[in-house]
Formats: C-alpha cells, sequence, structure tokens
C-alpha cells in the first residue's frame, strides 16, 4: 500500500471515529449529565428523559456505535483493500 | 429441598463444569497459556470478556449502590460501559495487530525502552492485585452465607478452584471457563429481576418495568421520589453529588476500563482485528444486560424494602430481615423505643441499617420466590467472583514471566517460561487468598486507585502510542509519571491523610478537593496531566526510531495480523 493512500485510509479511519464518539460523548456526558436537569423537565412513560439516559438509555447508544463501528470500518477495509480474508 | 441443599447443588454443578472445561482446555504453550493461541471466535471472546470484566462487585453491589444513591448511581452505570465504546474504537483492533501478547509488551516495544516496561508492569500488577483481593472477599461472602461454611474456608476453596483452572489451563482455560461462568451469573441474575418486576408492575421485562405502574396506577419513580423526599431523603432521580463531581467520576472509570490490562489482554485472543472490533461489540452487548436491568433491581430492591421495614412494627418484620440480621448485613434497632421502625438520613434517628450488597443477595427472599433461585444466584456470585479473579491471575502471572522474566532473560526457553508462569500464577493466586481471609481495611477505597491509576497511566500512553508518530519514549515515561504520581498523591491526600500524615479532617474534607473532584473522579485530572505531559516532553525530544514508525505505521492497517491456531 503506498503511502498516499495510508495517509487517506487513516485520514478517513479519523473522521468515523471522531463522528461516532462525538455520539458517545453526546448521549453520556451531555444527555446524562450535563442537560440531564433540562431533559428531566420530558417525561418519557413512568421515565424521566435525562435519568433515562443516565441509567439505561446511553448504553443502548453506545452498544448501537459499537456495531456501526465495525460495519463501517469493514466498509472502509474493502475499499483500500486492507481487509482481511 | 430446602435453600442449602439448593444451593449445594447449585454450586456443585457449576463447579464441576467449571473443572471439567479447565481439564478439556488446558494449555500447552506460552501462546496459548497467555492468549489461547489467538484462536477464540469473536462471540466467545466478548462473553469471556463480559465474565471477565463484571466482577463480584458488579454482581452484588453495584445494584446496591444505585438503591442508595439513585441518580448519582448512574457513574457506575455509564462509566462501567461507555469505556467499551472507547476500546472498541481507539484500542483492541490496533493492539490485536500488533500481536503480541499483553500490554507491557505493547509499552515496552512502542516505546523501545525497558524502563517504559518496566512501569507498565508495575502499573499492572497494582491494579490487578487490587482487584483480585476484593473478588476473593467476595467469593469468602457467598460461602459463608449461603453454604453456612467459615468465611475463611470459603477463601481456601475458592482459591483451591481459581488455583486449578487458572494456573493449569492459562488464557485458553479461562476463556471457556469464563463462557460458562458467564452463562451462569447471568442468569442468575436475571431470574430474580424478571420475577421482581412482574411481581411489582406486571411487566417480564426490569428495563421497561423501571419505567412501569404499581398497584396503585402511579409510576414507580414517581412513587419512589415521593417515599424518599416524605423521609427527608433526596429524590431518587436527582442527585447530591455536583455535577462535576458525576462527570469527573464518569470519565475516569470510562477511560479506566478501556486500559484495564486484564480487559485489554482479552482480545489479543481472536483471530483477526475485525474480530477484536466485533468482539468488544459482543461483550458490551453482553453486558449491558447486566448493566440495564442493574438500575431496576435497584429501584425494585429499595422500593420494596421501604414499604415492607419502614414505618413497620418492630414485631412484625417480614422473615428475610431476620435472616440477614444474622449476617450483620441488615440491622434494626428501635433508638426511640416507640415499636416502629423510622427510616431517616440523620443517622441519630435512624433505625433501619441495610448493606448495599444485600440487594441482590436477598432479592429472591424479599420476592418470596422459590429456594432454587436462592441458590442460583449463590452460584451466580461465585460465577462473577471467580471469573475475574481469573482473568487478573493471568495478567499477574504473565507479567511476571513474560514481561519481567523474559526481557531480562531472553535465552529463556518456552518450557521454562511457562513453568514460571505457572509458578506466578500460583504465588498470586496465594497472595490473594492471604488478602481475602485478612482483608485490608481499605478494599473499597482502593478500588479507586484501581481504575484512577489505569486511566492515568496506561490510557493515554497507549493512544499516543497508536494515533501519533511523533510520541517518543521520553514523552511517555515522563506522562506516565506524572499521571501515576498526581492521581496516587491526590488519592493518598485525601483518603489516607487523616490516618497516615495526621491531617486535620478540615483539610481532607470535600471542601478542599480540587475543582470539587472527588478523589473516585480524579483519574480524569492525571489523565490530562498525563497527555498534556507525554506532548510537551516529546516536543522538546528527538522523534522515535525509523523501526518504532513502521511498528505505527503497521498497526494501523487491518490486513496481516498474526495468524492463529485453531482449537
Amino acid at each position: 500500500m503506498d503511502v498516499a493512500s495510508r495517509k487517506k485510509y487513516w485520514k478517513k479511519n479519523i473522521k468515523i471515529l471522531l463522528s461516532l464518539l462525538a455520539v458517545w460523548f453526546l448521549v453520556s456526558f451531555g444527555f446524562g449529565i450535563l442537560l440531564v436537569d433540562q431533559l428531566n423537565q420530558i417525561q418519557m412513560g413512568g421515565f424521566k428523559l435525562g435519568f433515562w439516559f443516565a441509567q439505561q438509555g446511553a448504553i443502548y447508544f453506545f452498544v448501537l456505535l459499537i456495531f456501526i463501528y465495525v460495519v463501517r470500518m469493514n466498509m472502509l477495509d474493502r475499499e483500500f483493500n486492507v481487509n482481511e480474508e | 429441598m430446602d435453600i442449602l441443599t439448593w444451593t449445594y447443588i447449585l454450586v456443585g454443578i457449576s463447579f464441576s463444569i467449571y473443572i471439567g472445561i479447565a481439564i478439556y482446555t488446558r494449555a500447552g504453550s506460552t501462546k496459548e497459556f497467555y492468549t489461547a493461541g489467538g484462536g477464540v471466535s469473536p462471540l466467545a471472546n466478548g462473553m469471556a470478556t463480559a465474565a471477565d470484566w463484571m466482577s463480584a462487585a458488579s454482581f452484588l453491589s453495584m445494584a446496591g449502590i444505585i438503591a442508595f444513591s439513585g441518580y448519582d448511581g448512574s457513574v457506575y452505570i455509564m462509566g462501567w460501559t461507555g469505556g467499551y465504546v472507547l476500546l472498541a474504537l481507539l484500542l483492541a483492533p490496533y493492539l490485536r495487530k500488533f500481536g503480541k501478547f499483553t500490554v507491557p509488551d505493547f509499552v515496552g516495544d512502542r516505546y523501545y525502552s525497558n524502563k517504559a516496561r518496566v512501569v507498565a508492569v508495575f502499573c499492572a500488577l497494582f491494579i490487578s492485585f487490587t482487584y483480585v483481593a476484593g473478588q476473593m472477599r467476595g467469593v469468602g461472602i457467598v460461602f459463608s452465607r449461603y453454604l453456612e461454611v467459615d468465611i475463611n474456608t470459603g477463601v481456601i476453596i475458592g482459591m483451591c478452584i481459581v488455583f486449578f483452572y487458572a494456573v493449569l489451563g492459562g488464557m485458553k482455560g479461562i476463556t471457556y471457563t469464563q463462557v460458562a461462568q458467564y452463562c451462569v451469573l447471568i442468569f442468575a441474575f436475571m431470574v430474580p429481576a424478571i420475577f421482581v418486576s412482574i411481581q411489582l408492575t406486571g411487566n417480564p421485562i426490569p428495563q421497561l418495568g423501571l419505567g412501569g405502574t404499581v398497584e396503585d396506577g402511579t409510576y414507580l419513580l414517581d412513587k419512589l421520589d415521593g417515599i424518599l423526599v416524605d423521609l427527608g431523603f433526596n429524590a431518587y432521580t436527582s442527585g447530591q453529588k455536583s455535577m462535576t463531581d458525576v462527570f469527573a467520576i464518569t470519565l475516569a472509570l470510562m477511560v479506566g476500563t478501556a486500559g484495564l490490562p486484564h480487559v485489554i489482554v482479552r482480545f489479543f485472543t481472536v483471530p483477526r482485528v475485525k474480530d477484536a472490533r466485533l468482539s468488544a461489540g459482543y461483550a458490551l452487548v453482553f453486558i449491558a444486560i447486566l448493566y440495564t436491568t442493574a438500575p431496576a433491581v435497584a429501584a425494585f430492591g429499595i422500593y420494596n424494602a421501604l414499604n415492607t421495614v419502614a414505618d413497620q412494627p418492630v414485631n412484625q418484620m417480614p422473615e428475610w430481615v431476620g435472616n440477614w440480621q444474622q449476617t450483620n448485613l441488615i440491622s434494626i434497632n428501635d433508638v426511640n423505643q416507640d415499636g416502629v421502625v423510622q427510616y431517616t438520613p440523620d443517622p441519630v434517628t435512624n433505625e433501619m441499617v441495610i448493606d448495599k450488597d444485600i440487594m441482590v443477595l436477598a432479592a429472591p427472599e424479599i420476592a418470596r420466590l422459590p429456594n432454587w433461585v436462592v441458590g442460583l444466584v449463590a452460584a451466580g456470585g461465585l460465577a462473577a467472583a471467580l471469573s475475574t479473579a481469573a482473568g487478573l491471575l493471568l495478567v499477574i502471572s504473565t507479567a511476571v514471566s513474560r514481561d519481567l522474566c523474559r526481557t531480562f532473560i531472553p535465552t529463556m526457553t518456552e518450557k521454562r517460561e511457562l513453568w514460571i508462569a505457572r509458578i506466578a500464577a500460583a504465588a498470586a493466586v496465594g497472595i490473594a487468598g492471604y488478602f481475602g481471609v485478612n482483608p485490608p481495611g481499605f478494599v473499597a477505597e482502593v478500588v479507586a486507585f484501581a481504575f484512577g491509576l489505569a486511566a492515568a497511566s496506561f490510557f493515554p500512553v497507549i493512544i499516543m502510542g497508536i494515533f501519533s508518530t511523533r510520541m517518543n519514549k521520553e514523552g511517555a515515561i515522563a506522562g506516565m509519571i506524572s499521571g501515576l504520581v498526581f492521581t496516587l498523591g491526590y488519592i493518598i491526600y485525601f483518603k489516607f491523610g487523616a490516618g497516615l500524615f495526621g491531617l486535620s479532617d478540615e483539610a481532607v474534607s470535600a471542601d478542599n478537593w480540587w475543582f470539587g473532584i472527588s478523589p473516585e473522579g480524579i483519574g480524569s485530572l492525571g489523565m490530562i496531566i498525563n497527555l498534556g505531559v507525554c506532548y510537551v516532553v516529546s516536543m522538546l525530544t528527538p522523534p522515535p526510531p525509523q523501526h518504532v514508525q513502521e511498528i505505527i505505521q503497521e498497526i494501523r492497517i487491518p490486513r496481516g495480523a498474526g495468524r492463529a491456531h485453531d482449537h
């Protein structure tokens, strides 16, 4: 693999990472901690929304994020022909 | 059949399964001993990681902690799961590609320095010993409560079991035993949770039951808020900790999780880089099943306890209160002699003290579930403690045999190294057992060290090792040491300052915390200091040599990870 496409691969990788980590931060530190009081004004069934994010919701998003990462990276690996057999 | 018989049967069956697996899968080579030959499927590895990660604390204590701290307990829920996102995205695939056996291996090679390797070994040993002592204690507690043996006998039985499969089987044995242990522990956690959820809210899914309604049609959480506020406590859904502190603790736990050597090393056991990514996803799914259930167990437990004990006549306590009073995990003392149990935030007038561990242990009895469920919880608690202990013992033995002995005696034969690994594992079991029998009074406090240290030492150095080509050994060593010293210093000052240096209570009080960050959360600041120091020092010193640049380029590309053994 030549240097130019190595760089390009890595740059795209970083872009995927940053966008997923932004969501990671938003659902846990954002919704679960920093904005918890505002979100608690919203009632979702028996839950206050902020409390729900802090004790359940964030985890569902974490799981989702990892699987999105797996799919996106497998696509990227194939695109740059660095995938494993 | 009574509870004791059921417990003996279920614990006996589960232990025979673990030992059978250990004999069947014992390790023959160092590669099998350290990383199971790298041939574990992502699904099995995910399950093993989940069992490895979820300790006696997750299984027994976490729901109880949440029950008594409500929203503040979220730091554990988010902190101990969010770390897997970091692990999956930032560490696991690259470390798998690197293809060696341990975390100090990576630190030593990437930073072309045995000094860096030794600092990493020290951190790995400290973190692992801290943890393992707590696990052995957990084993002892479960044995003494359920099997009615002496707590020390319990610890010794636990030591023998772990010794058997960790020393014999190495990583290969541990992996497949952990798969079995995961199944036991998750079943044991879910069965009572589902029953209690149906009883209280009519919903069989505890995650939904938490948002459900109780008998009188009000929402469970609203009702709980109401009861607690009436008794003079904070509402369940709002916390007491400051936002800064909640933020810092959550961050420290997440980053600490991603830096724990016994978790990281599990991702060396899968065949390919893409398997490492996927495996982290599976691990989090398996962990999430327990972690999304725990808040429900917590709320159900405290609701039940408040309803059946608080403001009830002292002579009409339910049967489980009597059972658990014998173990001192719950105590009722009618201070004002009015014949009624008052539960208040003020320690002077409070008449009911419940240990946090009781929420999971006593849940089946509180809900009057059949006896076999009680036995099942005992087997689950043991599975959680033993699986984590085994993973930690492996890190300890590897650190000694590979990272220390192999580094300084490179001519050692593989057979010899394997023997040293086994002897080290045996010695570690002995030391862990000693701490289980004679627990240092500060086990709970020391857990803050483990996470703080992992966050402030390993995590930044590994991340920089992968994502920066400029980071050199000077930067890494300076960063690790400054992060470590700062975090240790802060925790020792505030946790042990009064005892060790005779500081006044005022000097070590929460008012003097920096930025209002508690010792539990200080690892996050330690991590930032580590990153800052490593950056500055590396800029002032020469860049890493050419062969290290090549290592970095190599680990960034998935193709070409070392071939794995078939099992």
